[in-house]
């Protein structure tokens, strides 16, 4: 067995079966907590928790005015990153063929040249993340390693899949091999790391937003 | 024909003329990309080389190796390597059988001691001692091991030589391995394809006799001039892969309009081999302009990398159980979480009752 087809099959079925078992384990065990546990009687005229939830979802999305100044760059430079991933995880062929593979559906995807063109900029955006995050005092003070694992675990499926794509440092199926075990990696460290806020900050800002709704705050 | 006349004297004899033989020494610098004041010198040696002592041993193979080189639609080609070598064993094509041929394999030997070439297609098995093919009562091991002893050097031609290919596919009943398994102490050149490429077979053993030297190998053992690239980034269809225009099926606009066959299993970004360039037949069409996918026939093991049907970038199959066990498991660990921390809420609130009314 080389190691393409290592990545391509027991690498890759560990991960998804730990990644399968992490990620239902962490949000079952939240979801399925009492829900309504706020005793005290909502403000008058406070709106539905529902409504509440929502607004917390959608308002979250963009930081108050006042926040902009310090965070802009974080912001921003979050967004671009955020975005590019889901560009190239979701819209290149290959991934699309891997996520049909898995779950039997599939849509159009992007000319690989233009998903390569965003791997770069969120290669560029994520090492400027970090660099931010090394170089700030308080983002450095409150960053803990799963910080950094998870930045790591995030960086190098986009840095191989970028070497694989260019041919560059090693040939094309030992570069593809390391891309999916990156990939693996990724999915292992998933449930457990900071990664789960791709599932989780749904909930948390939801929540957020019924907490403040039932006291009347304004979010 | 005499053994002391030299190629040059054969071509000459033949009506070969010297322009035809630096136009093939001209392809072959081209071919073996080598520079272009090499065919000048390429020329020069052929015509000066006495012909190479070939011994061909025909293994666990189909004799498809052997069709793609005698049915080439390369006459010339053809006709130039039997010119280049003495031919002197090879079960398939040779006219005496039973202890003449034997004998012709043996004398070869004798006189060509250290210096003839052992060109070999098919796998060798070694399961039972190696009983699963076997010829003038000598296993195919006992051959190969006895005639690459004096041998110059081995040309494993097609994949099951080079290694294992279809008979070592699993559950390799017959315990197949590849020539470069068993002959340690030679140079071992892998000509693979299912079945290679005539020109690849031609051209590395042209080199052989040309410079008396293995050509320049990859790390499978592979002439570098003909597996250097991957047949993908020779593809005439690579420009739709880029801009992901894709067949979906065999029968489609896609596949009508000759666009990229990834998404129905081309292998070819992960195979080395030259069909995008010299192609078959003559130049005339390799498999993806013939609208099938490259099956990865000259990588090891390409039998059992799963279907051919399913894109590269997909896992292997047999992974549904491992994923809906982690799945199941997840839910249970959830559920259980979940129903201990309630149990856990309920007991605080009890307590925290307790002492209220107390």
């Amino acid at each position: 067995m080389d190691l393409l087809d290592f990545a391509r099959g027991p690498a890759l079925y560990f991960a998804l079966a730990v990644f399968a078992l992490g990620t239902l384990w962490r949000l079952l065990g939240i979801l399925l907590l009492p829900w309504g546990l706020i005793r005290s009687p909502a403000r008058e005229g406070s709106p539905s928790p529902f409504s509440s939830a929502l607004k917390g979802i959608v308002v979250k999305l963009w930081p108050h005015k006042e926040f902009m100044a310090g965070g802009f760059f974080t912001f921003i430079n979050g967004y671009i990153f955020h975005l590019g991933l889901a560009i190239v995880v979701f819209l290149f062929v290959p991934h699309i063929l891997f996520i049909k593979n898995l779950f039997g559906i599939s849509w159009p995807g992007l000319p690989s040249n233009v998903i390569y063109a965003v791997g770069v900029i969120t290669a560029v955006s994520l090492i400027a993340a970090i660099a931010n995050r090394m170089t700030s005092p308080v983002l450095r003070l409150i960053s803990r390693v799963d910080d950094y694992i998870s930045w790591v675990m995030t960086f190098l499926p986009v840095l191989t899949g970028l070497l694989a794509v260019s041919h560059l440092g090693a040939r094309y199926e030992t570069l593809i091999a390391l891309h999916i075990l990156s990939v693996a990696a990724f999915f292992v460290w998933f449930p457990f790391g900071k990664l789960m806020h791709a599932f989780l900050f749904v909930f948390s800002r939801a929540m957020t937003g019924v907490r403040f709704g039932h006291r009347g705050a304004q979010l | 024909m005499s053994d002391r006349q030299t190629v040059g004297d054969i071509l000459a004899q033949r009506g070969v003329s010297r322009r035809a033989i630096l136009k093939y020494a001209a392809w072959l610098a081209s071919a073996m990309a080598l520079p272009p004041s090499a065919s000048k010198a390429i020329a020069q040696s052929l015509a000066a080389a006495r012909r190479q002592s070939v011994v061909w041993l025909s293994f666990q193979e189909c004799t498809g190796c052997t069709e793609s080189l005698t049915r080439s639609f390369s006459p010339s080609l053809e006709e130039m390597i039997f010119n280049l070598i003495s031919l002197d064993y090879h079960e398939t094509l040779m006219a005496v059988s039973g202890h003449a041929a034997e004998e012709a394999r043996l004398k070869a030997m004798e006189e060509n001691k250290g210096k003839y070439v052992v060109v070999v297609d098919g796998s060798v098995p070694l399961k039972d001692d190696g009983v699963y093919s076997a010829n003038a009562g000598k296993t195919n091991l006992q051959t190969l091991q006895e005639t690459a002893k004096d041998a110059l050097a081995i040309i494993s031609v097609g994949t099951c030589a080079a290694y294992g290919g279809i008979p070592g596919a699993r559950p390799n009943p017959t315990g197949a391995v590849s020539v470069g398994e068993i002959i340690k102490d030679k140079p071992v050149i892998n000509i693979p394809g299912c079945p290679p490429i005539a020109e690849a077979i031609a051209g590395t053993v042209a080199y052989l006799v040309t410079f008396g030297k293995v050509p320049d190998l990859d790390h499978l053992g592979r002439p570098k001039a003909f597996f250097g690239d991957t047949i993908h980034d020779r593809c005439y269809r690579r420009p739709f892969y880029d801009k992901g225009l894709f067949a979906k099926s065999f029968d489609d606009e896609g596949a009508r309009n000759g666009w990229c066959l990834y998404e129905v299993g081309c292998k070819g970004p992960v195979t080395y081999n030259a069909c995008a360039t010299l192609k078959w037949n003559g130049g005339v069409s390799f498999p993806i302009q013939s609208g099938h996918g490259c099956i990865g026939c000259s990588e090891p093991h390409f039998w059992d990398k799963g279907s051919f049907y399913q894109p590269l970038s997909t896992a292997m199959p047999g992974m549904g159980a491992g994923i809906a066990a982690g799945a199941a498991a997840g839910v249970a660990l959830g559920a259980g979480a979940a129903w201990l921390a309630r149990r856990r809420q309920v007991a605080y609130s009890q307590q925290t009752s307790k002492k209220e009314g107390a």
